[in-house]
């Protein structure tokens, strides 16, 4: 009950405020295109009128958070899941390669932490690069690198996977280095007590003790590596895929499509943190840990 | 007077001799070779025994009993010394390496490794050593990057569309430097600089704000952190039809991308004092204002400059991606879609290049003033 009251409450009632706001700041935005309509049909509608006018414009400027809905639930639920239309289908090309483009840059990452733990001369001359690639903004390169890619011969869900990959990796090798240091020097000696060699002090005490590390920073990084998919999918001219629905929505000025496409990356990314959160959760708990 | 020598050197030294039992570096060498009454010209004439020579005699000096810093002096000038020549000869005979060439690259390389490995194996006790030591070893490593790319691209001549190499990239950008300080001005000191200060600064208001309103703070963080984990970028071309083709468009996108890392970062920060310093200020009668200036926000001061760090870059990709959905003929994000259209891929190379140093700069001049804002934090101290 106390969660109820000291959580629920509170993010209700400012979500509810966010959607009167949004209402409001609709029927302002709309309103001079629909004033413009009104006067060319010679119509003088009253303000209640008027304003359900503005509220169910086909292509508005900011659609009213009832159409993003409809148009949510239909292309979700009442579609075929193959159709082009269903953003199901298009929320699973995203998901795929972005995926495929999280796991490569999660082993990836893993690969670099423990490299750079072990290695001195990795630690000084690749963490500092590690930290400047990620100050590239690799999402404005995206495009180059599929174009180069296609023109390869290499398309499909391999480039895009590759720009998740990048954005993913970093996130879990930092993560990774900061778990596998943290065991403290009193268990390192412990181990040292016990000779055991140093792939067992990493099997035995560095890697359990990074995995609380390792899933937070997967958190981010699955995060990352959906909107790596997502951009991926803009200079392509995909057809498919949440970003796809994205850049048509702008070309054609489908407002609503772009909002509910929108809806649909926000819903896939909260359902990946939440599962990540929720593996890593599972993993402790059988491991033995307390829950923090 | 030999060392134990170090496995890099070893390797080094078969590659070089492999490369010269192999012969000619080069096609042309080669055909010259097999026919020497006609006079083909071909690279490495005079350079060829300087290259081996350096190489050789780095190898061998490393393995003697001569001080680690030494040492690592002969390698640095034998790798790059010979690694110069050999770009340096190759260069208008793209594409016709052979295998010679690979390897005596392959063996420089090696050389720079263990001269790395020196280096950082190295704790001198004066300050100004080691920081020089820590800046030396990631720069080799860098400059061994742009090396190997060079001589990939070069030596077996892939073609310039896929990747053009470095070199080419410093020319287009050291001849368009007009369109591109254009670029800068409208993508960077427009939407990057304005979207950056108004969104931090917007975040870091609420954030005071939320710390005030109890009810606030529990409803906003997890909308905060949940918003955090979205794709934000996707309102880009909602921004754009709203606010138009120019910057504030743009603008508008950099600060919902750094408004939430901003606000959820200060909200911890805030909350991270102990009850111990916060009753101390109660004993001294310190009101909420005064107990947020003196105590809360300088405690805060880690999370909101991490804040700043992840922001830096969020608010380059922000503006240059939202540009991809309509701008004016100017602006990074737009050179990048209109040149990759028409294949100009240097010109390409050199807007990434100019903000990748962009970004870099960005973060560190940020980490810079959090070194001297923070001085006192143990992460700094190194304590």
């Amino acid at each position: 009950m106390t969660s109820l009251r000291s959580k629920i409450i509170p993010v209700l009632t400012l979500l509810a405020g966010l959607v009167v706001l949004w209402y409001a700041f609709a029927v302002y935005m709309n309103a001079p295109f629909q004033r413009d309509l009104d006067r060319r049909a010679g119509e003088a509608p009253g303000i209640v009128e008027f304003i359900g006018k503005t509220l169910s414009q086909p292509k508005p400027t900011v659609p009213a958070p009832h159409q993003v809905a409809t148009n949510f639930f239909e292309n979700t639920f009442l579609r075929n899941v193959t159709s082009n239309r269903s953003l199901v289908y298009h929320a699973w090309v995203t998901l795929s390669s972005t995926l495929l483009g999280f796991a490569f840059g999660t082993v990836l990452g893993i690969v670099i932490a423990v490299g750079i733990v072990h290695v001195t001369t990795l630690d000084r001359s690749l963490m500092p690069w590690i930290i400047t690639s990620q100050t590239i903004p690799i999402l404005a390169v995206a495009p180059m690198i599929i174009v180069v890619l296609a023109a390869v011969g290499i398309t499909g869900i391999v480039p895009k996977a590759l720009i998740s990959t990048y954005l993913s990796f970093f996130p879990v090798a930092v993560g990774m280095v900061k778990g596998l240091r943290s065991p403290e020097k009193m268990h390192l000696d412990l181990m040292r007590t016990y000779n055991s060699s140093k792939t067992q002090t990493f099997w035995k005490l560095r890697v359990p003790a990074s995995v609380p590390y390792l899933f937070t920073s997967m958190q981010v990084a699955v995060a990352a590596s959906l909107v790596g998919a997502i951009v991926g999918e803009l200079p392509t001219g995909a057809t498919a895929g949440i970003g796809a629905k994205l850049l048509l929505g702008s070309y054609y000025s489908q407002t609503i499509d772009m909002w509910s496409a929108l809806v649909a990356g926000s819903v896939v990314a909260a359902l990946l943190v939440t599962i990540v959160g929720l593996v890593g959760q599972a993993v402790q708990r059988s491991m033995g840990g307390r829950p923090a | 007077m030999i060392a134990k020598p170090a496995w890099q050197a070893l390797l080094a030294l078969v590659l070089v001799l492999a490369a010269w039992l192999l012969g000619p570096m080069t096609v042309p060498e080669a055909d010259s070779l097999a026919n020497p009454t006609a006079s083909v010209t071909f690279p490495f004439v005079a350079t060829k025994p300087l290259i081996y020579g350096l190489l050789l005699a780095a190898i061998v000096l490393s393995m003697t009993r001569l001080s680690a810093a030494a040492r690592a002096a002969i390698l640095f000038v034998g790798a790059h010394g010979a690694a110069w020549f050999l770009l340096h000869g190759i260069y208008g005979f793209e594409g016709t390496a052979r295998a010679p060439f690979f390897l005596l690259v392959a063996a420089a390389w090696l050389l720079a490794w263990q001269c790395v490995t020196l280096l950082s194996s190295q704790r001198p006790l004066q300050r100004w050593l080691d920081t020089a030591y820590r800046l030396l070893v990631p720069a080799i490593f860098g400059i061994w990057i742009l090396i190997l790319w060079e001589a990939a691209t070069r030596g077996a001549g892939i073609p310039f569309i896929l990747l053009p190499p470095p070199t080419a990239i410093g020319a287009k950008l050291a001849s368009s430097i007009d369109i591109i300080a254009a670029d800068v001005r409208q993508t960077i000191f427009k939407a990057v600089i304005v979207g950056y200060v108004v969104g931090c600064g917007a975040g870091f208001a609420v954030a005071i704000l939320a710390d005030r309103v109890d009810f606030l703070r529990r409803g906003l963080l997890p909308i905060g952190n949940m918003v955090s984990a979205l794709p934000i970028i996707g309102v880009a071309p909602i921004m754009v039809i709203w606010l138009g083709f120019d910057w504030q468009s743009k603008a508008a996108v950099v600060i919902l991308m750094t408004f939430f890392p901003m606000l959820v970062n200060t909200v911890a920060g805030l909350a991270s004092t102990g009850h111990m310093e916060r009753d101390l200020m109660r004993t001294y009668a310190a009101g909420y204002w005064q107990t947020l200036l003196k105590l809360r926000l300088p405690a805060a001061a880690p999370f909101i400059f991490n804040a700043l760090k992840i922001n830096s870059t969020l608010a380059l990709i922000g503006a240059i991606v939202a540009e991809f959905f309509g701008t004016p003929v100017v602006g990074m994000g737009f050179r990048i879609s209109a040149e990759v259209g028409r294949m100009n891929v240097d010109m390409v190379w050199a807007e990434i290049a100019v903000a990748a140093v962009a970004g870099s700069v960005f973060y560190g001049a940020i980490a810079l003033i959090e070194r001297a804002v923070t001085f006192w934090h143990p992460s700094v101290r190194g304590g």
